[in-house]
């Protein structure tokens, strides 16, 4: 079973060289501490940033300077500034190569629930509407199942939707998974340790799954 | 060149009405028009609607004119990190209409383009839909979304010039040239006013014709909100 930075590693290996890449908050943000060396990849944050980097060493905050999150960030060589539309018009434009961003609930026609819960304050779905509506390659990092032992990978999801459709992939603490076309979750590696059959009774959704399934490489 | 500078942000907001609707640049506390802000509680206007990416937090920012109860409507696409405005939301003093954020910049830029309305993609089969109109184009569908009609824009830059040229710093630049672009009446407070002649054209990010009003801010307190930093080794 993976942790946090297990998931952030795993989702690291489908970062290829010469990407753009959009982080949402949680898991996805520890992803740029595992980006394969050697390759060159460009973070966007979506507050108007292209080329986003590590945070800065303690006395040289910018309050001018900071990620989609709030967090003081530095630039890099070649980093760039624009303004929020024109940051959601190269999201809209599908500029963007790669979107990774956390989940409530995914189902298995693609569906993403991520930013309300009826009863519960709701805070705002800030960008997550426009990336995962305009993205061509989206990766969800997610827990495969609530503190309450239930599946979030569902048939449909039960909280009001994000987006339809438009989810390909999804990492988990025990797996990662492709939604496939037609419909359904397909078993592409288990996290080490972990069980086929472990992962068939965490995954409520239709699951095509191989008992031969690989267990995932991490290093 | 035309003289667009105001003596203060008092002076610049001064017929700001109860009712109107404003438009606040800034993401989270990162190029908020902090002089404005203040000057808004000072003189007490109520039942503003607002639109702004988020609702500042509790003592600062927008956060300010909601202790004093001066917000009727938020229109944001972020609002947490803020317990009054969450009390005002649930004992039903305060409205709130939350839209993608990429959906609300776009709707600024098309009151500053001149369009009418834009389509997006965001919020499709999603409750942000419901009541919209959809249109298919090749074969993806798209709500139609309206720009937006604000009687004021208040937005914060770097430096200016009395002309009401402005030029950003760092991702305090956020939403602010696209609400310059979108107020009826645009107000603009920047840290340094410069004369004509001393911005380079080519570096000017927002054109004075955009602003209508601009005064040299004071004061700014620059609140951090997530302080993160990585060790010296």
């Amino acid at each position: 079973m993976l942790d946090k930075n297990g998931i952030a590693k795993r989702i690291a290996k489908e970062i290829k060289d010469g990407y753009y890449v959009n982080l949402g908050i949680g898991i996805p943000t520890l992803v740029a501490n595992f980006i394969p060396q050697g390759i060159n990849v460009v973070l966007q944050s979506e507050n108007g940033l292209l080329g986003m980097g590590p945070f800065p060493f303690e006395g040289e905050e910018d309050a001018d300077l900071i990620n989609a999150g709030k967090q003081t960030i530095t630039t890099l060589p070649g980093s760039s500034i624009f303004d929020s539309a024109m940051s959601f018009g190269m999201i809209r434009s599908q500029k963007i190569d790669l979107t990774i961003l956390g989940a409530m609930e995914v189902s298995e026609n693609g569906d993403i629930a991520n930013w309300k819960i009826p009863g519960k304050m709701v805070k705002g779905m800030g960008g997550a509407m426009d990336l995962v509506a305009s993205a061509k390659n989206i990766i969800v990092a997610m827990q495969h199942v609530n503190k309450a032992g239930e599946s979030k990978l569902l048939p449909k999801c039960s909280l009001p939707l994000t987006g339809v459709n438009c989810i390909r992939k999804v990492v988990t603490e025990l797996a990662v998974l492709d939604i496939l076309p037609e419909g359904g979750f397909r078993l592409v590696e288990r996290a080490p340790g972990v069980s086929v059959d472990y992962i068939k009774q965490a995954t409520a959704g239709k699951l095509f799954a191989n008992d031969n399934a690989p267990e995932m490489i991490l290093d | 060149m035309i003289n667009k500078v105001v003596a203060g942000a008092d002076e610049a907001i001064s017929d700001i009405k109860n009712g109107s609707t404003l438009m606040l640049g800034g993401f989270g506390l990162c190029g908020i028009p902090e002089n404005c802000i203040a000057a808004l509680v000072r003189k007490g206007v109520k039942e503003l609607t607002c639109i702004s990416n988020n609702a500042g937090v509790d003592d600062f920012g927008i956060g300010l004119m909601l202790q004093q109860h001066q917000v009727k409507k938020m229109i944001s696409s972020y609002v947490g990190e803020n317990a009054e405005f969450e009390r005002q939301l649930l004992s039903g003093e305060l409205e709130v209409e939350l839209i993608p954020q990429g959906t609300l910049a776009t709707r600024c830029m098309a009151a500053g383009y001149g369009m009418p309305a834009i389509f997006t993609p965001a919020g499709v089969g999603t409750e942000v839909a419901e009541g919209k109109e959809t249109r298919n184009f090749n074969g993806k569908d798209y709500l139609m979304e309206y720009a937006f009609d604000a009687d004021f824009a208040l937005v914060k830059a770097w430096k200016g010039d009395t002309a009401g040229n402005l030029i950003f710093r760092s991702t305090s630049r956020n939403f602010n040239p696209v609400m310059a672009m979108a107020g009826k009446i645009t107000i603009a407070e920047v840290e340094e006013l410069v004369e004509p002649g001393a911005l380079d054209p080519d570096h000017i990010h927002t054109p004075g014709v955009y602003v209508h009003r601009i005064f040299q801010g004071d004061n700014y307190e620059k609140r951090i909100e997530q302080r993160t930093v990585r060790p010296r080794n």
